[in-house]
Order: C-alpha cells, then sequence, then structure tokens
C-alpha cells in the first residue's frame, strides 16, 4: 500500500506493506542507510531516530504508525545539540567501528535536547538502550560530557 | 608511479633478510643487521611466513595526483581497530604528507598484488608497519628526486617537507602534486638505498595528545580518524549498506544442529508473503564446515521485511541423521563431561620436573576447576553481503576480515577462477573473529547465481547471528598445585579441555592444535620446580571459531584466577605472589616450552619477556594505589596475561552494591606493546577489551540444547551496555620509545580482564568465581 512519510523535512510516498518497520522503509526504499539494523527487537537502539524529535527504535516502528509525525534520521541530523554532539564524538574518536554510532548520537542528542547538564548516571540511563559491541561506553560519556559543556558555554 | 619495482628485489632471501632488519628502526642498525642476517638459512617469520607475505612497492599502496591529493591504499579490513586511520599514518608520515591532503582508499581482495590480507591474528601493524614506511619512503625519494632533475641540482639536495619538496640553497620549492607526474617515471629506489626518517621527524607516527577521554582537555592535535566524521554522520559504508537498482534481498533459514540437512521444504504460505519472489536451496556442506555456508533455504524478496516474513512461513523438515550425536548436544552435560575428563591424565604438552612428588610431598594441596561458556562475536552489524554476476565475472561486497579466503572460496563455490571474482571490502560493523569465516559471502554469491547474476544482499538477522556463529570454544580447565610450608609453588599441574579450531577444517582431533595451546597454555611461564600440563580430549559439537584473543580467554581465566587462589592458600598479597611466580626478569624463548608456533613470530625477536610482564603489573597496581585500604565490601583484583606478543596487566577496584548488584569503580590497565603507531587508538581498543571483559565475565553465555543455541537475540545473550563500563577507566601505555619489536594490540587487551574482575570480587566479598559468567552468582 502507498504510505506517505516524512523524512528529514522532504515528503516521501513508498509502495509497503503497512507493517513494515520504519527501519526497512527507510534502509530498503529511501536508501537512508545511516539507520542501522543490530537486533530488530528494539534491543540495541542500532536503528534509532528521531520521531518528533524523540528517539525511537525504528525496527519495532510499523511504517503505518508514524502517520503525519515528522522522522529525522542521522543524515537529516540538525540542530546546535546535534552539532555539539557530532563534533564532540570526532573529536574524542568516540567510534571505533562505527557501526551503532548513528543511533548513539541520535539517542544523545535526544538526551542533550531533554536533559542540558546530565550526570553520569542520567547519561547511563538514557544510553542503556544502545549497544555498542566495541564498547566505546567511556568514551561515549566523556563525549556527551564534553558536548554538554559545548552547549553551555 | 607505475614502473614495476626490480623483481630481483623480490628474490625470497633478501625479502625475509630485509624485514627482519628493518624492524629495528635506523638505517643504520638495518645495514648492520642486513649484513648479519645474510648467510643465515632458517624458519620464515611474521609477515615473511603469511601466504603471499609483504609488499612494499610505493607504485601498489601511494598516488599523488596533480592537485597534491595523496591517496593511500589500505588493504587490510577495518573493523574499528583503527587501522585505515594508522596504516595510512605511516605511510604519509614517510612521505612528508600533510593528513589534510590524504585520503583512503580501500584495496580489493588481491593477495598477489598487496600481499597477506587476512585481518586477524593482531598482526596489521605488526606486519605491516616496516613495508609500508618504505613505501612511503621510497614514494618520497622519487618526488625529491623528480625535483632534482627539474631544478638540476644534485637529489641529495631535496628534501621533502610538508607535501612539498625544497631546495634549500636556492629556496626553490614545488608541491608533491607538481612532481607527481614526473616521480611517477622514476625507477623505485631499491630497498638497501631507501633513507627513512629518523623518529625524530616523525610526525603523525606515536603523536599522542595525551587520553581524548580527558573531557577537560582543550584542543585535539592528532590526527584526525579517517572515517570519524563519515560514522557520526551516517555516511560511512558497511556491508549492509550496498545497494544496487534492481537488487533483491534475501534472508537463509538454515539446519539449527550443526551437520543436519535439508531433507525437504514447503514454501507455499512463504510464497503468498506479498514481495516474497522465490525460495532457494543453498547446498549443506555438512561437516567439517571450514568456511563454506551451511545450506539451507532461502526466501529472496523485494526487500529485507518480506524476506523475514516469508522465512517464518516456511515449513521445513531437516534431517538431524546427518549431525550425527550433535543433535543431542547440551552444553550443560557437555561441562559435566569435560569436568569428569578433566579428572584423568591426558595427552602430556609439558612436564618438567617431578609432578607426582611435588604434590604428594606439599605441605599444602590446592585444586580448582574453572568454566568458561560457549560464546558468539556478535558484531553489532550481522553477517551481510552482495554480490552480483556480470558478463561471468562475479563481485562481492562484504565486511569480511579475509578477503583472500572470501575471494577463493566465491570463486570455487561458482566455478570460476579467483581473478574472475572481485571482493569489494566495505567497513566491518565489528569483527571479533566472526567475519574471518566469509561462510556469508559465498551464500550471497549462490544467489546472485540462482538470480542469473542479479545482486542479491543475503541479511542475517541477529538470530541467525546468535544460533549460526562460529562459536567460542566451552572450555573446562583444571588445576592442581602443591604449596611448600613457605607457602611457595613446588608443583603445578594443569590440564586444558575444549574442542578446537581444527574440527573445523579436518576430522575432529579432539585435542587442541599448537596454535591454541600457544595461546598462553603452553607458554605458562611460572617458575615453579614441577610443571605437567595435559590436555585431555574434548569433541566439538559445533562450529568453533575464532573469537577476539580465541583460547587466550580460558587459559588466562584458569591461570590467573589460580595464582590469586594459591596466593590466598599462602597467605599472602596477590601482587607479591604473583610476582614471585613469574620469578626475575628474563627472556624466554617459547620453544624450550614447547610452543614452536609464538604467534608466528620470531621467537628471538618476540621471546616471553618476564620483565615486561612485571613491569606492567608493577605499574597497573602502582596506579590503582594497590594495597590501599578499603571499606569492607570493597576489593581490588589483579590479573597479567600476554598475548599476540604483547602485555597487559589490569586491575580492577570493585563493590558489591546492596541487592548483590557489583560497582565497577575503576579499571587500571597497563599495556605494553612495544613502539605505538597510533597511542590514542591503542588506548582505545584497550578501554573497549576491557568493558567486551566485563561482559565476559558478568554476562554473556551460549548454551545448548539438542544441538540447538538456546540464545535468539540480545535479550537472552547478554552483552555489556554502558552502565557496565568503569566510572574511571585509565590506560597506561608503557614503553612507548622502546626498540622492542612492535606487538599486537587488537587481542591482547582481553584475556586477563576477567580473571582480574573474579579476583576483585573475590576480594571485595570472600567468593571465588570459577564458573563464568557470573550472573546471578553473586546473589545467590
Ligand atoms: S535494531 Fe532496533 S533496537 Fe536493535
Ligand atoms: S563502535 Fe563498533 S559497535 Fe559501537
Amino acid at each position: 500500500m502507498s504510505i506517505t512519510l516524512k523524512v528529514n523535512g522532504k515528503t516521501h510516498s513508498v509502495d509497503v506493506d503497512a507493517d513494515t518497520p520504519l527501519l526497512w522503509v527507510l534502509r530498503d526504499e529511501l536508501r537512508l542507510t545511516g539507520t542501522k539494523y543490530g537486533c530488530g527487537i528494539s534491543q540495541c537502539g542500532a536503528c534509532t531516530v528521531h520521531l518528533d524529535g524523540s528517539p525511537t527504535r525504528s525496527c519495532v516502528l510499523p511504517v503505518q504508525s508514524v502517520g503525519d509525525r515528522s522522522v529525522t534520521t542521522i543524515e537529516g541530523l540538525e540542530s546546535p545539540a546535534a552539532a555539539a554532539v557530532q563534533k564532540a564524538w570526532a573529536e574524542m574518536d568516540v567510534p571505533q567501528c562505527g557501526y551503532c554510532q548513528s543511533g548513539q548520537v541520535m539517542s544523545a542528542v535526544g538526551l542533550l535536547e531533554q536533559t542540558p547538564q546530565p550526570d553520569d548516571d542520567a547519561i547511563d540511563g538514557a544510553m542503556r538502550g544502545n549497544v555498542c559491541r566495541c564498547a566505546t561506553y567511556q568514551r561515549i560519556r566523556a563525549a556527551i560530557h564534553r558536548a554538554a559543556g559545548e552547549l553551555e558555554a | 608511479m607505475n614502473t614495476p619495482v626490480d623483481d630481483l628485489l623480490l628474490a625470497n632471501v633478501s625479502r625475509r633478510h630485509f624485514l627482519k632488519g628493518l624492524a629495528a628502526g635506523s638505517a643504520l642498525v638495518l645495514a648492520a643487521r642486513w649484513d648479519l642476517a645474510l648467510g643465515e638459512e632458517e624458519k620464515e617469520y611474521g609477515a615473511d611466513a603469511m601466504p603471499h607475505g609483504w609488499v612494499d612497492d610505493p607504485n601498489v599502496f601511494i598516488r599523488i595526483d596533480a592537485d597534491g591529493t595523496v591517496t593511500v591504499t589500505n588493504h587490510r579490513a577495518e573493523m574499528g581497530q583503527g587501522i585505515r586511520t594508522s596504516l595510512v599514518m605511516v605511510a604519509a608520515d614517510e612521505l612528508g604528507a600533510d593528513w589534510d591532503r590524504v585520503r583512503v582508499e580501500q584495496a580489493p581482495a588481491d593477495q598477489e598484488k598487496y600481499g597477506n590480507q587476512n585481518t586477524d591474528g593482531s598482526r596489521s601493524m605488526r606486519h605491516w608497519f616496516a613495508p609500508i614506511r618504505r613505501a612511503g619512503a621510497a614514494a618520497r625519494m622519487m618526488l625529491e628526486r623528480a625535483a632534482a632533475e627539474r631544478w638540476g641540482v644534485p637529489a641529495s639536495e631535496c628534501h621533502a617537507r610538508v607535501h612539498a619538496v625544497v631546495h634549500a640553497a636556492s629556496g626553490r620549492e614545488l608541491g608533491f602534486g607538481d612532481l607527481a607526474a614526473a616521480a611517477r617515471e622514476l625507477s623505485v629506489p631499491p630497498r638497501e638505498r631507501l633513507e627513512l626518517k629518523p623518529q625524530s621527524e616523525w610526525r603523525y607516527i606515536g603523536e599522542d595528545a595525551g587520553p581524548a577521554y580527558d573531557v577537560k582537555r582543550g584542543s585535539v592535535v592528532r590526527p584526525k580518524a579517517i572515517d570519524g566524521e563519515d560514522i557520526v554522520t551516517g555516511q560511512a559504508v558497511y556491508g549492509a549498506d550496498v545497494a544496487f537498482e534492481d537488487m533483491l534481498y534475501a534472508v537463509v533459514a538454515r539446519p539449527p544442529v550443526y551437520g543436519a540437512m535439508l531433507r525437504s521444504v514447503d514454501d507455499g504460505e512463504a510464497l503468498k508473503v506479498p514481495g516474497v519472489l522465490r525460495t532457494v536451496e543453498i547446498d549443506g556442506t555438512g561437516q567439517p564446515a571450514g568456511f563454506k555456508p551451511l545450506g539451507g533455504v532461502a526466501v529472496v524478496a523485494e526487500n529485507t521485511w518480506a524476506a523475514i516474513q516469508g522465512r517464518k512461513a516456511l515449513k521445513i523438515d531437516w534431517n538431524l541423521e546427518s549431525a550425527g550425536d550433535n543433535a543431542a548436544y547440551d552444553s550443560k552435560a557437555y561441562r559435566k563431561q569435560l569436568q569428569q575428563t578433566a579428572r584423568a591424565p591426558g595427552k602430556v604438552i609439558r612436564d618438567e620436573g617431578d609432578i607426582e612428588s611435588a604434590l604428594a610431598d606439599a605441605a599444602e594441596r590446592v585444586s580448582a576447576t574453572y568454566y568458561m561458556p560457549h560464546m558468539a562475536q556478535a558484531p553489532m552489524e550481522p553477517p551481510v553481503a552482495v554480490a552480483r554476476i556480470v558478463n561471468g565475472r562475479a563481485e562481492v561486497w562484504a565486511p569480511v576480515q579475509n578477503p583472500g579466503a572470501t575471494r577463493s572460496g566465491v570463486a570455487k563455490r561458482l566455478g570460476l577462477e579467483p581473478e574472475d571474482v572481485t571482493v569489494n571490502v566495505t567497513l566491518l560493523g565489528g569483527g571479533f573473529g566472526r567475519k574471518s569465516k566469509p561462510d556469508f559471502a559465498q551464500e550471497a554469491a549462490s544467489l546472485t547465481k540462482a538470480f542469473d547474476g542479479r545482486p542479491v544482499r543475503v541479511q542475517w538477522t541477529r538470530d541467525d547471528d546468535l544460533h549460526h556463529t562460529y562459536f567460542h570454544a566451552v572450555s573446562v580447565d583444571r588445576l592442581e598445585a602443591g604449596l611448600d610450608a613457605d607457602g611457595r609453588a613446588l608443583g603445578w599441574r594443569h590440564r586444558t579441555l575444549s574442542p578446537s579450531i581444527g574440527s573445523l577444517f579436518a576430522p575432529d582431533p579432539e585435542h587442541i592444535a599448537p596454535f591454541e595451546l600457544g595461546q598462553g597454555f603452553n607458554t605458562m611461564p611460572f617458575d615453579i620446580p614441577a610443571i605437567r600440563l595435559e590436555n585431555p580430549e574434548a569433541p566439538a559439537h559445533v562450529r568453533i571459531g575464532w573469537f577476539r584473543s580465541v583460547y587466550n580467554l580460558p587459559h588466562a581465566f584458569a591461570i590467573q584466577s589460580f595464582a590469586a587462589e594459591l596466593a590466598e592458600a599462602a597467605g599472602r598479597d596477590h601482587r607479591d605472589y604473583l610476582l614471585e611466580l613469574l620469578g626475575p626478569s628474563r627472556e624466554i624463548d617459547p620453544r624450550t616450552f614447547g610452543d614452536q608456533w609464538n604467534y608466528g613470530e620470531n621467537p628471538e625477536r618476540y621471546p616471553i619477556d618476564i620483565g615486561r610482564m612485571r613491569a606492567v603489573i608493577e605499574k597497573a597496581t602502582a596506579e590503582a594505589g594497590w594495597g590501599r585500604d578499603l571499606p569492607k565490601g570493597r576489593g581490588l583484583g589483579l590479573a597479567v596475561h600476554n598475548s599476540f606478543v604483547s602485555y597487559t596487566a589490569v586491575v580492577f577496584d570493585v563493590e558489591l552494591g546492596d541487592g548483590g548488584g557489583l560497582i565497577i569503580h575503576s579499571a587500571d590497565i597497563a599495556f605494553d606493546c612495544g613502539p605505538q603507531v597510533n597511542p590514542e587508538r591503542i588506548r582505545a581498543q584497550l578501554e573497549g577489551a576491557c568493558v567486551m571483559g566485563i561482559g565476559i565475565a558478568m554476562q554473556s553465555e551460549i548454551t545448548f540444547s539438542e544441538g540447538r543455541v538456546q540464545q535468539d537475540n540480545f535479550h537472552q545473550y547478554l552483552v555489556p551496555r554502558i552502565d557496565r563500563a568503569p566510572r574511571e577507566t585509565r590506560v597506561h601505555l608503557i614503553n612507548p620509545d622502546s626498540e622492542a619489536a612492535i606487538g599486537g594490540v587488537g587481542e591482547p587487551g582481553l584475556p586477563p580482564v576477567a580473571p582480574a574482575l573474579c579476583n576483585a570480587i573475590h576480594a571485595a566479598t570472600g567468593r571465588r568465581i570459577r564458573r563464568l559468567p557470573v550472573g546471578d552468582q553473586l546473589s545467590a
């Protein structure tokens, strides 16, 4: 069936089964491959996108239930918090293999937009859903602090 | 730069002796060693001993365009270890290039052209620092010669500075881009005339701006990671990101038990799923599986989701008979079986002194049995590959650690010559040994063939990954020691039991192979009068394969836990006791332990160095404040291990929280891998290994029942999340300027983590963990 979607500020019309998770629509239909598959059951966070600004696991979100909410993927991320997070990530060499990092960045931006100065507990709480098998967690924490500092300045 | 390197220089003798000399670092030493080495007839080691060896032709690795852009070809797989940055740093530094004008190109599989590409064993920098340095130096000298000819001055007066060649006397200067075309026409300077930069002139190699995790530190001055920006903006291309307009999407239903075969399939319901096009049988390969696919039924569809839905609707009858007793494999029963076998003597691996009387005469006897379960590597990117066939030539895109084996495997599967197969290596979303086994690329090859060459992507789901990986070997280690009245160890008996990776390639040997024994078992370096090491049999019932640091994991866990148990029995401080077990600083030739393997390295250049082992222990304990007063319920734990010719010691500071939860306050990691090319990336590898090791200790376990894996996804196969990461992780790099040979980095950080953590748990709680993972043992 034909479904209309607003992704990164652009309206797309896709012809897919209504139950198809948003993840596969982004990846297979729209070729927005920055959003990754890691588990398919909301356990790893690799597929995190923003739905009207809040971090959401796209692997368990049927595309028909997106409605007219706007979807932002890593490719369309644009905000002061996003810029600060991406800069801190690159400067502190957070990524190792990098596969999980789109999801990590989406979650971190979501966190800073809600909680501008999170402490370690708040970071762990917000980022717990994002698995990094390379285990870049120490740097993720540090980079969030750094981005928070930059946003405050 | 198209001039072929002088073939004479590639003659075997020159090749191997040249490399050996070079690693010492300066041209002077090189010349001396070069003379010394000639005439020696000996076994090949290091990169010389790898299939297709090494290549140092600048024309293969370095291209300079007229606009000055320097393109370095990286032929090793990038999986997070940072080789695309680090190896390029080496080339750029020796060349004299400006980092901001250097880019990297990923080489396809072509070992004849590039040399060995098998990215495992923590070998990339160890084997490639010297050849890539030489390639950079040769290219620099060609640019200098091109400038000299242009200006009509002697080449010795022309020197490459940052991205330009300068003639100091006349103040003239030409950019690399201006010289590129002329330099390309020149012959490559012979190896013995290469002038390598002295370390004092390096600008990138070894550059250390201090730990990036220090939030308060100011601007970052080291070379930027090559893929960093692409990754944080979602532009980096992994295996699953390769797509074609007319591409099909496949998932495969594989036999649930190792060795089972397809009997029949009813795909009627599957074909009714919208988007599903066809099902295709993939030939099974039985045992031993090697890198060949397990076989099964592929559901091919217009998108990934339809393929997954279609697979759910398949009705498959598997023939379990061909799996033999694998169909009854039960990991709990297997543990008991190994524990039972461990009670009797096994194949003798090392036998020094009189173990029987050492144990019989002991004032105190200590024994313990340790267990480590199967685990899955579970890289965040599950296996995935894209393949197509155009005009009889196959093309593959895949995240593979072993491009060479991918190419030959795909060629064989399709009945093509390797020359007719192109393997494009994408970024790997993690490897950890899983992607050394390119079975998934062969699946994609079979599927594109079934669709007349149309591009097909085969995607493994997480369930597929956990159910059908090449599992880390389960293991039982039984140790027994006799102490004298002063607590000194007189005798040490260790039996290690685990299925061998050898079972993947040949009839099950039921004993581990030399390269598995050499991972910390027969190389156990304690200075004890009587030592007996045995390896009783342990059959394989699943595909066993490499997992980051491999058999070092169980060996380090058992030996380092047991050393702490002995210290306790002796009433001694664990660090002091461990240092005494190691004995005085000395270099041990691993061959004296019966280890001819030594990670493929020359035992004279890479001996087991007890001094370095002691040094990492001393550093980690000093930094962690070993011996300080701690409140009740809190403790420090230590472990040390050498692997991949590097040395790691770890100290954890832990506390038992309310409700049995473990709080890991800090980790101090001392690491010595010899000279460091990219210190910041080394720290990152150690930080990651630390947390992965915490997961191995605390929670990661694959179990089997009736031959089937019982964990489907990350809700059951637990891997560490951010709250498992210590709040403080300090990596202490030792010996950055050492003249020692380069050691491995990706793996050696992992083995000591689990025993250090379990030793810390013991210090904090009095509980000795002998069965991993810890799971709920602390609250029980
Ligand atoms: S893929 Fe969505 S949470 Fe893992
Ligand atoms: S960086 Fe590799 S999974 Fe996170």
